[in-house]
Formats: structure tokens, C-alpha cells, sequence
């Protein structure tokens, strides 16, 4: 169960539970739809961004709680956050979630973002916890496709 | 070698009564060794049969035998290799005959597996009897292999794909069915038993139906091949097709049965070595059936696998394993509804082979990795049915689907399993 409970922790439940900068942003300029076929996530994605930095995101759609979780904290870490800033911060996360168990990570830099290091335990998981980010990119750059964790 | 058991319970002619098992499920569990095993710490409780069932000693070996000692290629060769393995696999074909009651061997066409079989049917089928303003029928509840082969050929033939109805059961109401029998469908396929609901369908009747209107019919039996005695005479449908993998057989072989007349009326699905009479660079003419459908070289060691399982398979005996699986199914859905929060998805009147659940509003992913953490292992997601998801309204199901080797005691491990979940989600 110790695993388990790494990977299912508290504050990662409650971003599941009371999702973050959930539903639609009427004046969005760019929104980005992103699926994962595996298990049937979908998210939508919807930023305003002014110049280049994310003045405000929100998202909505039916996932796993580690999607959702993900999604949510994704929302509050790079709000206000600039195109490139918000990049970086995906990458930190992507290597996070697929390091290996091992790993040291940096908790403080991470912040929030470090209660998803159980997923690294969870390989079939890595997808749920990326989409959202996979998404954000997507909105980012306006690819026209429906992003796919395949 | 063939390490064949007469299982049977003496006297277990008939189905059995719920106190009584007529299988000796302890006995069975040791042919098959991948069972035998611990994951994450605790024991294996594979519950997945519906994706794929496990193999019996019997099958490997048959596997290993065939590799160790007759490997060849069949059907050419005048050597004793190629004579043994062009006889394995022949034989097969016969095992498969009396296996769901064909006429004759010609009638058997060895393929993939059940989507490929779909799609030699929907495609020389098609490219025969399906023209523009023509009707495909299939349903509501069909897998993507029953949808998608179909929507390919209706686009290319200008045809229109209609789709019976289904009701909050996961059954599909007769009387609207019919009302979709009209005098532009050219052909009716059917999922003989769901793999997302377990819902069995009134094929026969179904079939009857078609018939009075001249139409013929193809019965996906993928998730019915385990379960049910299957008599192709007596339903009198045109095309049964089903794989060798959900039945205790290897991976990468099926079956298409479909009528002598038709078939023979129906040209080549794929042009190769095999399916050949003779050939110039100015004509072809094609072997007899079965042949006709099997260009290349196939996969022998396959269909010999899935002679065994058939040979397996009637060792144990259909009716018993059917009874045995129903009793799994009748008590698991009793343990399921106990639980507060669960819903069953898809309560049809007749089942077989599984249960599909959602349970409160956690997701089936999150359901799934927690069961896998305590040795279970279900399937989780759409089960290749988004249309049935869409339906119910929900993104996917947690499904639990049963085969000879399954227990009462793992159900009761996947209920214990189901309150850590929701221990996990407070």
C-alpha cells in the first residue's frame, strides 16, 4: 500500500476532487484538445495569453485523478507564468514523472508539483499525469491536431 | 507430450446446480502455470479473461512440440516435415468443424483472428453483394472490429451503415431491430456475446429475423467461443468468425466460418502463394475453398495451438465450463451490488463471461492500478466499445471477465481489493 499511498496522497486527491481553474475561458485566444486513447482521458485546454505570458488558463473534461490532479496543478503553476517559463516548468515535471525511482529530484524547486514523484512508480501512469501538459504545449503553439498520448 | 486429463466430475453430463461445481477448478488451475505466480506480493487473481485467456500446459507443448519436431511449410513439399505439419494442420481444421458443427472443412478459413475475419467478410463479401444505396446493419453494442471494417466498405460502396438500437439493459429490443430489416440491407453482423456488457444476444432469432427478409448475417463470436456450444448448422447463420486467444489457444489465429455457396461466390480476400490454382502473367485461376482465403504461408504452429485448446477445452467440457463461468457471474454481480457506490454496466437478462462496473465517480484507471497493487488484474478503458461508453454516459468501465480457472474465492479478493480503493479515495 505504501506505494499506493505515495501515488494517491492527499493534496493530489484533493486537486482531484476540487480541480483548480476548472471550466471554459470565454475570451481564450488559444485552447488545445488532448486525448489519451488508452483509457479514454480527454481534456480541452483554454489559455489567454497576452504577448507571451499565460494571463489566464483554465481546463475541462473527464479523466483519471492523477489526469485531473495533474491538469489542476498545471493551471496554478503557470499562471501568470511567461510562454517560455511555463515550458521549462513542463520539463521539469516530464522529468520527474519519468525518472528513475531512485532519483533525487529537488523538491523545494519543484514545489507543488513534486506530491506527483509516486507516479514514478507507475509507469502505465506517466500518460495520465502529462496530458494536460502535452495539451498546454499544444495551446501554446496552436497545432490544429487533437494531441494524443500515443 | 499431450498431456490430456479427463477432467469431468463423474457424472457431470448436464449443467450443474450452483453447490456443486462440476469442475474441479483446483485441478484445472495447474495445467495452467502462468497462474501460478505473485504480483506486487499476492497471489494472481487474472481476471481478464475477455482480453485474452491464459494457456494451458497442453497448448504450450503443443506449441513447442510442433516447433521442436515438425516445423515445415505446409501444403507444398513432398518431404515428411512438410507432410506432418501440412497434416496438424489440416487436422485442425477438422477439430474446428466439430468444434462449432460446420458442414464441411472447406467452410473454415484460418485468419489473424476475429477483426481480420471481419474484414475479409465486410471486403470480398462487400465487393460482391454491396453496392451504392445499399444498407449494412450492425448495433449499438458492437466492438470497434464490427464498426469500423463496415464504415470502410459503406464509404467505398456508397452503402449507408444503420445501427439497431440498444436499451438501459444493454440489450437490444427486437421490434426495433426488425424495423431496420429492410429490403436495401445487404447484410446483417452481430456481436454474438459483448465483451463491455456480457450481454449474449438472441442470435437465433436474430438470424431468423434477417432470413425472413433474405438477409444473411455475420455472428462476431470472439466473447462467445469460450462460453457457449456453438452449432453454425443449427443457427444456420452465413459467417461465424472467432479467435483462437480468448479460447485457451495461442495469440494470431481465428476462424471465419461461412457458408459453402457463398464463399465460393465470393472472390479472394488477399492474392498470394496458396490461393492459387496456377498462375500466368495473363490469368489466374484460384485454388478451391477453403484455400482460396488463405494466401501465404499461414501461421501453422497457431492453428495447431488451437488444436489443442480445442482438444483442452473438450476435455473439461463447453456446458460445464459454461456453468461453472455463470455461477462466477451470478455471484460476483451479488458481491458487486453489496458494495455502496457500485454500478453495473450492462444487466442483461442473459450473460456470459463477465461483469462491467463503475464505482461511485473514480475513474476506472485509478480502479485499475490499484487493483493491479493488490494482484488483480481487470481490464480498464472503453474495451474497444466508445460508441456503448457514449451511451451510458461514461468515459469507461472496470471489467472483470471469467474463465474455467476463475473462483469465488478471487471474487471475493476483488471485492476486498474494491473497499481499498475506496479506502484510497476516502
Amino acid at each position: 500500500m505504501d506505494e499506493l499511498r505515495e501515488l494517491y496522497q492527499e493534496m493530489l486527491l484533493d486537486h482531484h476532487k476540487h480541480p483548480r481553474n476548472y471550466g471554459k475561458i470565454e475570451s481564450a485566444n488559444r485552447t488545445a484538445e488532448g486525448y489519451n486513447p488508452l483509457c479514454g482521458d480527454r481534456v480541452t485546454v483554454y489559455l489567454l495569453l497576452n504577448e507571451d505570458v499565460i494571463e489566464d488558463i483554465a481546463f475541462e473534461g473527464v479523466g483519471c485523478a492523477i489526469c485531473k490532479a495533474s491538469c489542476s496543478v498545471m493551471t496554478e503553476v503557470v499562471k501568470g507564468k511567461s510562454e517560455s517559463d511555463a515550458s521549462k516548468i513542463f520539463g521539469e515535471f516530464h522529468d520527474l514523472v519519468t525518472s528513475d525511482t531512485d532519483t533525487e529530484f529537488d523538491a523545494d524547486s519543484l514545489g507543488k508539483l513534486a506530491i506527483f514523484a509516486g507516479v514514478r512508480e507507475f509507469p502505465l501512469r506517466i500518460k495520465c499525469a502529462t496530458l494536460g501538459w502535452h495539451t498546454m504545449q499544444a495551446a501554446i503553439t496552436q497545432s490544429e491536431d487533437v494531441v494524443t498520448t500515443e | 507430450m499431450n498431456s490430456q486429463v479427463n477432467h469431468k466430475a463423474a457424472g457431470a453430463g448436464g449443467r450443474s446446480n450452483a453447490d456443486t461445481p462440476a469442475l474441479d477448478v483446483e485441478r484445472i488451475r495447474k495445467d495452467f502455470p502462468v497462474l501460478n505466480q505473485q504480483i506486487h506480493g499476492k497471489p494472481l487473481v487474472y481476471l481478464d479473461n475477455a482480453a485474452t485467456s491464459q494457456k494451458p500446459q497442453a497448448v504450450i507443448d503443443a506449441l513447442t512440440h510442433y516447433y521442436a519436431f515438425d516445423n515445415s511449410n505446409v501444403h507444398r513439399g513432398v518431404h515428411t516435415l512438410s507432410m506432418r505439419a501440412t497434416d496438424a494442420y489440416e487436422n485442425t481444421r477438422e477439430k474446428v468443424r466439430q468444434f462449432i458443427n460446420a458442414q464441411d472443412q472447406s467452410e473454415l478459413i484460418f485468419v489473424r483472428g476475429t477483426t481480420e475475419g471481419i474484414n475479409l467478410v465486410a471486403q470480398s463479401f462487400g465487393q460482391a453483394y454491396i453496392h451504392s444505396g445499399d444498407e449494412v446493419l450492425i448495433t449499438a453494442m458492437e466492438h470497434h472490429s464490427n464498426i469500423v471494417p463496415w464504415q470502410i466498405l459503406c464509404e467505398d460502396r456508397g452503402a449507408t451503415l444503420n445501427v439497431a438500437p440498444m436499451n438501459e439493459a444493454g440489450e437490444i429490443p427486437l421490434d426495433s431491430f426488425e424495423k431496420l430489416l429492410t429490403d436495401r440491407t445487404k447484410i446483417f453482423s452481430v456481436v454474438h456475446v459483448s465483451n463491455a456488457l456480457g450481454t449474449v444476444n438472441p442470435v437465433a432469432k436474430m438470424i431468423q429475423m434477417a432470413h425472413n427478409r433474405g438477409i444473411p448475417v455475420l455472428i462476431d463470436g470472439a466473447q462467445a467461443a469460450p462460453h457457449i456450444e456453438i452449432d453454425v448448422q443449427a443457427l444456420d447463420c452465413e459467417f461465424y468468425v472467432f479467435s483462437s486467444h480468448k479460447m485457451y489457444g495461442p495469440t494470431g489465429i481465428g476462424v471465419v466460418y461461412g457458408k459453402h455457396e457463398l464463399l465460393d461466390a465470393m472472390p479472394p480476400y488477399q492474392g498470394g502463394g496458396d490461393m492459387i490454382a496456377s498462375v500466368t502473367f495473363e490469368k489466374t485461376i484460384y485454388n478451391t475453398l477453403p484455400h482460396k482465403f488463405e494466401a501465404g504461408t499461414p501461421n501453422v504452429a497457431g492453428v495447431v495451438g488451437l488444436g489443442a485448446a480445442i482438444d483442452y477445452i473438450g476435455s473439461i467440457g463447453l456446458p460445464e465450463i459454461g456453468a461453472h463461468e455463470h455461477n462466477l457471474i451470478e455471484y460476483a454481480e451479488e458481491k458487486l451490488l453489496a458494495v455502496d457506490g457500485v454500478q453495473l454496466i450492462g444487466t442483461a437478462r442473459n450473460k456470459a463471461g463477465c461483469v462491467s462496473f463503475v464505482l461511485e465517480d473514480i475513474h476506472p484507471h485509478d480502479v485499475g492500478t490499484i487493483l493491479d497493487q493488490e494482484g488483480i488484474a481487470v481490464r480498464t478503458g472503453h474495451h474497444c466499445t466508445q460508441p456503448v461508453m457514449d451511451f451510458f454516459g461514461i468515459p469507461a468501465t472496470s471489467r472483470a471477465s471469467f474463465g474455467m480457472y476463475n473462483t469465488k474465492a478471487e471474487i471475493d479478493a476483488l471485492i476486498d481489493a474494491i473497499h481499498k480503493v475506496k479506502e484510497v479515495f476516502g
